[in-house]
């Protein structure tokens, strides 16, 4: 590490530490979740249209629907999963540091799954009124 | 993180202005970038008015030019003149290109010369390759077999599994379009940069070639191949009119069909 890496060979720095052998994955999710989004999207935006002037028995009733609540899930995970890979090519791409690179990898990782777990359980606690 | 400006030894300064001859007519000027690294002093902007009436059509010859009759101590790389060696890869009015195959017409106003952006400069010009180049060597751009090369005659490829390779093998290797990217701007000591993922993919679908699982294994990576976001400069700027965007995605898309 430090001044020694300058008398590495050209070669040597560009095989580097090779090939991660992962990446397809990723990249397919992100691209799926993204698909994914565009049906679920579009229900969550017009069902919202269609409760603009609902009073809040009437929002609840809605959520409380066992189709509503699945579907509003999914809309939750697989946006934050979405927004989780996003996140992650955009660290890569700017953030050179390796410990702030990791720090933030891992804590936008936690910051997805936090997120997305409270979402769910509120989902919940309405549908199932625990 | 990524670097907004300059640093300060990097700043380009204003330089000399070398006026057009007496009775010239059709001026054009030539703002070009000067640096050498023996002087210490910060990269310079010097400005040559040339006579187009006195000069060849292309940047090259106007370049030419000024290291023949004005300054013979300005530095760049040529060799054929016709884009096929891409020595005189440079970033000419804002885009990089091969100043053999760029008319002079074709720039509005002043002409502006740097070397290829984001590479250490080795004078004036001439950018440091070294890195691009061991890029290229580790993907071994080179064909590799494992079963015996056949004792009389070539190894064979139908004309249709050599139209695969249309758009792949007229590559110059000029760099044009490794150094447009901005994430190779931004991650070139890991991302491999479009040339070298063009001349990847020149391999991985040449079917003569048998090692093409593991070509894909030493670039499924996230930086290596995934740093390509298709942001297309390079697509843009070849100055062959190839499209390394593509070959990328080609890529990605035979990594996608070996795990479904």
């Amino acid at each position: 590490m430090g001044s020694d890496v300058k008398l590495r060979s050209a070669l040597g720095r560009a095989r580097g530490l090779g090939s991660a052998r992962e990446g397809v994955g990723h990249f397919y999710a992100q691209r799926a979740t993204a698909i994914g989004m565009i049906p679920l999207s579009l229900w969550f935006v017009i069902s919202v249209i269609g409760l603009t002037h609902a009073d809040y028995a009437t929002l609840l009733d809605w959520v409380g629907q066992p189709l509503n609540a699945t579907l509003l899930s999914l809309t939750v995970l697989t946006a934050m999963y979405h927004a989780q890979l996003g996140v992650e090519v955009v660290i890569a791409d700017y953030v050179h540091g390796e410990t702030l690179k990791f720090t933030l990898l891992t804590a936008s990782t936690m910051a997805a799954f936090l997120l997305g777990a409270a979402m769910v359980v509120s989902i919940l606690k309405v549908a199932v009124g625990v | 993180m990524v670097e907004i400006a300059l640093p300060a030894n990097s700043r380009v300064q204003p330089g000399k202005t070398v006026p057009a001859p007496a009775g010239a007519t059709r001026v054009k000027r030539f703002n070009i970038y000067r640096y050498d690294p023996d002087s210490g002093a910060n990269p310079r902007l010097d400005t040559f008015e040339i006579d187009l009436d006195a000069c060849g059509p292309m940047v090259l010859d106007a370049l030419l030019k000024i290291k023949n009759e004005i300054d013979s101590t300005l530095t760049f790389r040529r060799s054929c003149r016709e884009g096929i060696c891409g020595s005189c890869a440079m970033n000419i009015g804002g885009a990089n290109t091969l100043a053999c195959l760029k008319p002079i017409a074709d720039i509005e106003g002043d002409v502006a010369i740097y070397p290829l952006p984001h590479m250490p400069v080795v004078k004036d010009l001439v950018a440091d390759l070294s890195v691009p180049y061991a890029q290229l060597a580790s993907v071994r751009p080179w064909m590799q077999t494992q079963s015996p090369t056949p004792p009389d005659s070539e190894r064979l490829q139908s004309p249709e599994e050599r139209e695969l390779l249309d758009g792949l093998w007229e590559c110059i290797l000029c760099f044009c379009c490794q150094t447009s990217c901005p994430s190779y701007w931004w991650n070139g000591d890991r991302y491999l940069g479009p040339a070298v993922l063009l001349q990847a993919a020149r391999w991985i679908f040449d079917s003569r070639d048998e090692m093409t699982g593991e070509r894909l294994d030493t670039l499924e990576d996230p930086f290596k191949l995934y740093r390509c976001h298709t942001i297309m400069n390079c697509t843009q700027t070849c100055p062959k009119g190839l499209n390394p965007a593509r070959a990328i995605g080609a890529i990605k898309g035979k990594l996608i069909e070996r795990r479904a």
